[in-house]
């Protein structure tokens, strides 16, 4: 067979792979999901375990050790058959969490550290690069079996593999510009290629059992008599290699990637778990076989690695050869695409993104930037990373059993289980004690299995192998702690895990998880608890009607109509529903993020197009927002009281204001009116006596005295103003002495004695002998007023005032009881104002101030004067200043 | 005897499945014992007859009973995280 052939059979068996992928995409876009999401497919994809590690290097394993090969697929087996209680968990975190890779998990549960998503990323890194040399060395060595002439440009073809392996990855899981979104494609392209390895095998082994042995009884007696039926199985080695096996089967990234990233729905893994056995069970079913008949035919020191090529060619079977050859081929390909995708996930998530926002510090602005960065950074780490894997094969020597450095990658990864286990087990798990763990599981591995693999003394100086670095012996990489005999394997995974999980232990134990630890903790250990059944992935079947209504109640609907009618004209759709595309999801958000914050548009959206719970972190940065509106309404609500208290007190004052204008006016007119009076009169009548010559001396006397009288009043009334405005300003000084109430009464009601009154007073001289502290004479002022203000209103025909002195309360006062009509209670309000009168007894000549100067005095002296509602006429009351400074 | 009330029936169900969980559960320490016996074996023709076998078997139990399960689970739905506070 041509080896240009062979490469032209890789290229159309690569694009073959290209298109169907491209077609399942396509399919997967315009949702018509359909059996691309079924359990066959998921179990299908999980058969990425199988590399071409397993296609080739299982019949070379089983032909060196016999039974012994079968460990690296019980383990897994057992992890399926225990789905209920491991798989389902981590899917349903994997799931409710949104875990993007295994890096994404343990760094989530220990309170999104990234410190440990970077350690189980280098972790990845160097666990992923051995696997990868791994399956370069297996299509090259598979390549050299059909060149012409074997063994020449070996590098070259691994060179050339690489780089085309680096390209169809890019090319597959890069293609799609969708970074967080399931790839549908390389899904179905990986199940693809899981059927023809199967078939391949299965072909071979037929051909091997029926054709060649002739039946299933000959074949056993063939395995018996070959050099395979001396190998003994040593329980020790067996158990550990079941146990790594099972372990690496859940830690491998690319493991992870496809059981618990890829999952479309939970019920799926019913399937898988024992579908995926039966998968296992059919690949490992002739590999003995095949490895006996190989050793039987094939001359002294053919590469068992490679029967699975070199018995069908021996046989001169092209077609069947060619067939496990692209068997071999899917299987490294299909390995290494979900392996570079999953890595540079985690590198570009747990790496690149951090180093580049702490770098640009404002953040992202613009979403394309995070993108093409995005982008860029996985395709720079799967280039990377198969230049690794090739450098590595390059440096190992290209030699080595294939088993032996898978088996290595296996204890590498397998450190990533306690933490993990721990995580989703413990509760008492902490950050400290997982970065411990891996720190002190990734030093021993790499000291006693990945450096020691690139040869016995290539890395390591023979003499550490015998004597330990700087001569401590304790450290040799084959025999740490002085234990020496173990086999190599176990010895590194004994060390490595044992000290790995007493460490991860140990730390734990002593330190102490932050909030957001304890809460992840929590909600990964009871994740049955809190999440909801087993929903199948919404992710494009979100209701873009949904999202609409949505946005309208944040928005407002005519914004949100806008915004929803302007996306679907972008996508070249008429009406108001655009797709749900990531794009638009993201446009969605930002512009609701605007009106109600960006943790809580997210977790909106979430809710509406996920179907995944609200992430702890999510709630905090929620509370945060909305502690931060409380607190700005708050301050709002404060600033907005104070406003309306100003307002009513600017109010108040103005309206005082208006009352005082008011009155002021109402005063000018009053007084220009009272002064005009007078005036009047007494410019008319000394008119009267300019003109009047024959005017007979009592006309003269009687106009004469209207004069004086009006003069007088005019004068009293601008006396009682003065009076007044004195009082009113405070300007008085008062002449404050000891006196007798007997006196000022007895002055006042002599003052006001004249004939003409037919006023009779009534006292009651026994009580009236009250010692005061006071102004003698202004009271005696208010006394006078009182009393005069009897004589001019009160209208009975025998008009009578009583002076009545009391106490009341405590509080001497005197009452002015006349028996008058009283005062109706209109007038009571007013009576004390300036120019206040009851009725109009002008004739009584008084300007209305009299009661206003009876209040403003008493209250400069300290008491009071009030109208007594409740007597049979008109009644005041002059409630006196205390008598304290008098009896002091 | 008079025909159990319905709860009751209801109740049978989910007690019944939550056995079934057990019994998934119960399989793979059944195989991890049931695989690590071949050391003890001494040809390789006797382990690997043994070693399928007992493959073979273990992939048709679990078939058999994570079909069930699932059927259950199909059943009842969301219900079981509430159910079952044992699952943690």
């Amino acid at each position: 067979m041509a080896f240009d052939f062979l490469v032209l059979t890789c290229l159309g068996y690569v694009v073959a792979l290209f298109i169907v992928a491209f077609w399942a995409d396509k399919r997967a876009a315009a949702g018509k999901v359909g059996w691309l999401n079924s359990p066959l497919i998921y179990t299908l994809s999980l058969s990425i375990y199988c590399t071409a590690w397993t296609f080739y290097g299982a019949v070379g394993y089983a032909a060196r050790s016999g039974m012994e090969f079968v460990t690296i697929y019980l383990g897994p087996t057992l992890v399926m058959l225990g789905w209920w209680v491991l798989l389902r968990r981590l899917v349903r975190i994997g799931r409710t969490q949104r875990i993007t890779s295994i890096a994404d998990l343990i760094s989530s549960r220990y309170g999104k550290s990234n410190m440990i998503g970077v350690l189980v990323t280098i972790l990845a890194v160097i666990g992923t690069t051995p696997y990868i040399a791994l399956q370069l060395q297996s299509v090259t060595l598979s390549f050299d079996v059909f060149a012409e002439t074997p063994g020449q440009g070996v590098n070259q073809t691994a060179f050339w593999v690489a780089a085309g392996l680096a390209l169809f990855t890019i090319l597959f899981g890069t293609r799609n510009l969708d970074v967080n979104a399931r790839h549908q494609g390389v899904v179905i392209a990986i199940a693809v290629e899981a059927v023809v390895k199967l078939v391949a095998l299965l072909a071979v082994g037929i051909f091997v059992v029926f054709i060649l042995a002739g039946g299933p009884m000959p074949m056993l007696d063939v395995i018996a008599a070959s050099q395979i039926a001396e190998q003994t199985i040593q329980p020790e080695r067996w158990t550990v290699l079941v146990a790594l096996a099972a372990m690496a089967f859940i830690c491998l990234p690319r493991m992870f990637h496809v059981m618990v990233v890829e999952n479309y729905d939970e019920r799926h893994l019913a399937t898988a778990s024992w579908a995926f056995p039966l998968y296992l069970f059919l690949m490992s079913l002739f590999v003995v076989p095949i490895a006996a008949i190989g050793l039987n035919v094939l001359p002294e020191g053919a590469n068992p690695d490679l029967f699975v090529l070199t018995v069908p060619l021996e046989f001169d079977r092209d077609t069947l050869a060619l067939l496990a050859f692209l068997g071999g081929f899917s299987s490294a390909t299909s390995m290494v695409i979900v392996a570079a995708l999953a890595v540079s996930t985690m590198v570009s998530n747990h790496i690149v993104m951090p180093i580049w926002l702490a770098q640009r510090q404002g953040g992202a602005t613009v979403s394309g930037d995070v993108r093409y960065v995005v982008i860029l950074s996985r395709r720079l780490t799967i280039a990377a990373l198969l230049l690794l894997g090739y450098f590595y094969f390059v440096y190992s020597g290209g030699g080595g059993a294939l088993a032996a450095i898978g088996l290595i990658a296996f204890a590498g990864m397998a450190q990533v289980m306690p933490a993990m286990l721990g995580g989703i087990f413990w509760r008492g798990a902490t950050r400290y004690g997982a970065a411990a763990g891996l720190t002190v599981g990734l030093v021993v591995w790499l000291w006693c299995s990945f450096l020691p693999s690139f040869g016995d003394a290539s890395l390591i100086p023979a003499a550490v192998y015998s004597n330990g670095p700087f001569g401590l012996e304790f450290l040799r990489p084959r025999a740490l702690f002085g234990i020496e005999g173990m086999d190599p394997l176990i010895h590194a995974v004994f060390w490595s895990l044992l000290l790995n999980s007493l460490a991860f232990c140990v730390v734990s134990l002593i330190t102490f998880p932050t909030p957001l630890e304890r809460l992840q903790g929590a909600a990964f250990i009871n994740v049955f608890r809190y999440s909801e059944g087993a929903p199948g992935w919404t992710g494009g079947a979100v209701d873009a009607e949904d999202l609409l209504m949505m946005s309208q109640r944040l928005l407002g609907s005519r914004e949100a109509q806008e915004l929803f009618v302007a996306e679907a004209q972008g996508q070249g759709k008429e009406g108001y529903l655009p797709d749900v595309s990531p794009a638009f999801l993201e446009r969605l958000e930002r512009e609701l993020a605007g009106s109600v914050g960006r943790a809580t548009a997210h977790a909106m959206l979430m809710q509406i197009t996920g179907g995944e719970t609200v992430s702890v972190e999510d709630l905090m940065k929620v509370a945060d927002e909305a502690q931060q509106i409380l607190e700005y309404s708050s301050q709002l609500e404060a600033k907005s009281l104070e406003l309306g208290q100003t307002a009513k007190q600017l109010q108040e004052a103005n309206e005082k204001l208006v009352a005082l204008s008011v009155q002021k006016d109402a005063f000018l007119s009053q007084i220009s009116h009272e002064l005009r009076t007078p005036m009047t009169s007494i410019r008319s009548f000394s008119e009267i006596l300019m003109r009047g010559a024959g005017m007979s001396p009592e006309e003269r006397s009687r106009y004469s005295k209207i004069i004086h009288d009006e003069a007088i009043r005019l004068t009293r009334l601008l006396d009682d103003l003065l009076d007044l405005s004195v009082l009113e300003n405070g300007q008085v000084t008062l002449n404050e002495r000891s006196v007798m109430l007997d006196d000022i009464l007895d002055r006042s009601v002599a003052a006001t004695d004249r004939p003409e009154q037919a006023l009779t007073i009534s006292r009651d001289p026994p009580m009236e002998a009250v010692p005061l502290f006071t102004d003698g004479d202004r009271l005696a002022q208010v006394f006078i007023n009182l009393i005069t203000n009897a004589q001019k209103y009160c209208d009975a025909e025998a008009p009578e005032l009583e002076i009545r002195v009391g106490l009341d309360n405590g509080i001497r006062v005197v009452d002015f009881i006349d028996n008058g009509a009283g005062v109706s209670t209109d007038v009571q309000s007013v009576m004390f104002e300036k120019f206040a009168r009851g009725t109009d007894h002008r004739a009584a000549g008084g300007a209305g101030l009299g009661l206003a100067i009876c209040r403003e005095v008493m209250k400069r002296l300290g008491g009071d004067v009030v109208y007594l509602p409740d007597e049979a006429g008109t009644a005041f009351r002059v409630v006196l200043p205390e008598a304290r400074k008098a009896a002091a | 005897m008079a025909k159990p009330p319905q709860p009751v029936f209801l109740e049978r169900e989910s007690y019944r499945r939550r056995r079934l969980g057990d019994a998934v559960r119960l399989v793979p320490l059944l195989g991890l014992v049931l695989l690590l016996l071949p050391g003890l074996l001494t040809t390789t023709n006797d382990a690997l007859i043994y070693i399928f076998t007992i493959w073979a078997v273990l992939i048709v139990v679990t078939a058999i009973l994570s079909r069930k399960l699932a059927a259950a689970d199909m059943i009842d739905g969301a219900g079981e995280a509430q159910k079952a506070p044992d699952d943690t």
